[in-house]
């Protein structure tokens, strides 16, 4: 255990430093992609609580996002608020829509709340439209200030740093064992002790919190405008496959999701064929089609495949025994 | 009860409040029709686009009794089923010729996408299957965007644009001819499941499928027929869409919203009833946005998320599914 602990710390260490040392080096452009990066990684995060911890399937993320974005597009429009302290206030908010999605969500299992997040998904970036006297309709609105990258950069990761200890900090313990044990065993979690509606709701609560810190952030890295088409479905699609990607139940595999789904529409415009236009979509649709076939726990599950076949060798080395 | 005989009617799973409740619709709607001019054109133009939801809510209510699967493609698939033939269109092939074309192209197409992408992952958790079709969704979306282009796209008009008026009444040519083309591939599906050795076959390959197998059907070959044939549902769907919408490439994701308000309606787990989920959701979206001023057509897909929450929460069997039974 604590040998693995220090492999993990380790790993850690190297990543934070490597994201620092990044921040100092990276070009404007590129500080604005890894902001990115940082926003998926936060939004695949609780994603993946949810999915990938509890067992609950939310195609619906992005309508998270959008809450959360809009939100600090609106306090900072009409209100100038400050843009830090949005994030904690879209934070709240996004919780709260959370608990309220997750309440109806109990009676759903399977492919119905499949289904029924979908159509989350697909009908909230309906409503800008609706009410655009306040919301600038499909133009989008704009925050009152929008800050640089470099100082996006910042926060951004900072953000990711936290939600990641915060993510850590919650499913090492009680919580997180009830929530395993609900995607394991609804029936035999129940029989445990563990109250299903309580953390079924507190898994769509905190999840759809972490996804509204990322859309908050996501207005600000589109320049402050908080728009409804960026906010569509496709979205919500490409956070699952970022979780699917990285394996569903793995922290640590979360990075790589954020990597894919923020790194592959750069890569795919350089590919030769299917450069340009919408052929990262071909990309991003056969990896993930190719990943669930071959792959099961994604890249964390072959990871942790390829560490155990290692471990084993080692065992059953006649040398060492 | 296991006894797959041909006598065994596949019954509508209705219970009585339910059919006198559709009955009451029926009714209050031809009332409605007779009293005013707008509500009947407006009736008309619902049923018309409900049709088209309706085909493509029973492609996937045919998936999911086949597979257990919610195909998320499903309209995606239609959609670039619809792209074909416009490709074939530009062709100089006949509108007509190039409709039953695209149809058998996308009974291959569904099939092979059952073979090569579902069959792998069949006897994995829900969210797998889900994630491979929401896959197929980008995959297809950005395969079409790349050979055709996100711009709209323009087809001959199948059916003209003749206005037939029937005493103050002016119905569009298209919205009875999508509306007959529609129902017409319904009744034929019903036909091929209902009196058919295939479509017989088919039904206990989905039903029991252990059973069916040891009786010798095919089993891996029926499911395949059958996403063939959702396909090929998606595909009328398509292009009975195209008239309205014309083409692009999001062009079948709000459908597939109302498609799955209207299987969810239907009981997800009826065919008779995701027809009458779908022709209620296209009368019902059409007379709100007509009768209820707020209800802006930005309001249409979050009223039929509404539908889809409210029947999940009160009756998730929907109107004609049963009730499941789980054992522990």
């Amino acid at each position: 255990m604590s040998r693995g602990l220090v492999t993990r710390l380790g790993v850690i260490a190297v990543a934070a430093g490597i994201v620092i040392v990044l921040g100092f080096r990276l070009s404007d452009y590129h500080l604005g992609l890894g902001a990115r990066i940082a926003i998926y990684f936060i939004a695949i995060l609780g994603l993946n609580i949810l999915t990938g911890y509890t067992g609950q399937i939310s195609i619906g993320h992005g309508a998270f996002m959008a809450i959360g974005g809009y939100t600090t597009a609106l306090m900072s429009y009409y209100h100038h608020t400050d843009l830090l302290l949005t994030l904690p206030l879209a934070l709240a908010v996004c919780f709260v829509c959370g608990l309220a999605v997750g309440i109806p969500a109990l009676r759903l299992s399977g492919v119905y709340l499949a289904l029924a997040t979908f159509a989350l998904a697909v009908s909230i970036p309906q409503l800008p439209l609706k009410w655009s006297k306040w919301t600038g309709g499909s133009n989008g609105i704009r925050t009152f200030t929008s800050p640089g990258n470099n100082w996006l950069y910042r926060v951004c990761w900072i953000c990711a740093g936290i939600a990641f200890v915060a993510a850590w900090l919650l499913l090492r313990g009680r919580t997180g064992r009830a929530f395993r044990s609900i995607r394991d065993s609804e029936l035999a979690a129940a029989s445990s002790g563990v109250s299903l509606p309580i953390y079924k709701t507190l898994a769509f609560g905190v999840s759809a919190a972490f996804a509204g810190v990322a859309g908050s952030l996501f207005v600000l890295v589109t320049n402050g405008y908080a728009q409804p088409n960026e906010f569509g479905v496709l979205l919500s699609l490409q956070l699952l496959i970022g979780a699917a990607v990285a394996g569903l139940g793995s922290l640590y595999g979360t990075i790589v999701g954020a990597l894919f789904i923020g790194l592959l529409p750069q890569i795919s415009t350089s590919v030769p064929l299917i450069g340009s236009g919408h052929g990262q979509d071909v990309v991003f649709g056969l990896i993930v089609i190719l990943v669930m076939i071959l792959l099961p726990n994604g890249v964390a599950g072959l990871l942790g495949a390829i560490d155990s076949r290692f471990k084993s060798a080692i065992k059953s080395d006649p040398t060492t025994s | 009860m296991l006894g797959l005989s041909r006598k065994t009617k596949v019954s509508t799973g209705a219970s009585l409040p339910v059919i006198v409740g559709i009955a009451a619709a029926c009714i209050f709607l031809l009332v409605g029709c007779l009293v005013s001019n707008i509500f009947a054109q407006q009736t008309v133009a619902g049923l018309a686009q409900g049709a088209i939801f309706a085909s493509l809510a029973l492609a996937l209510v045919l998936i999911y009794r086949a597979t257990e699967v919610i195909n998320f493609a499903q309209g995606e698939l239609a959609m670039a089923t619809t792209y074909i033939a416009y490709q074939l269109t530009l062709w100089h092939v006949s509108y007509w010729l190039a409709f039953f074309l695209t149809l058998v192209i996308s009974f291959v197409l569904g099939a092979v996408v059952y073979g090569v992408l579902i069959r792998p992952v069949q006897h994995r958790s829900v969210i797998a299957l889900v994630i491979v079709t929401v896959g197929l969704f980008i995959l297809i979306d950005g395969l079409v965007t790349w050979k055709w282009g996100a711009d709209l796209k323009f087809m001959p008009a199948p059916f003209g644009n003749n206005v037939y008026h029937a005493g103050g009444v002016s119905f569009s040519r298209q919205d009875i001819g999508v509306l007959l083309v529609s129902i017409l591939s319904v009744i034929l599906l019903w036909v091929l499941f209902q009196f058919t050795k295939l479509g017989l076959a088919m039904r206990a390959a989905a039903l029991r499928p252990a059973a069916a197998a040891l009786v010798g059907i095919r089993v891996d070959w029926m499911l395949a027929i059958g996403w063939g044939l959702a396909a090929v549902l998606g595909a009328v769907a398509g292009l009975m869409t195209e008239p309205s919408q014309f083409l692009q490439p999001t062009m079948m994701q709000a459908i597939l919203l109302y498609a799955f308000a209207a299987a969810v309606l239907g009981g997800l787990e009826s065919p008779a009833g995701s027809v009458v989920g779908g022709l209620a959701i296209g009368v019902f979206l059409n007379l709100i946005g007509q009768y209820v001023g707020y209800a802006t057509s930005e309001l249409r897909l979050p009223i039929a998320f509404a539908v889809l929450l409210v029947v999940l929460l009160l009756k998730p069997t929907g109107l004609f599914g049963r009730r499941q039974v789980r054992r522990v």
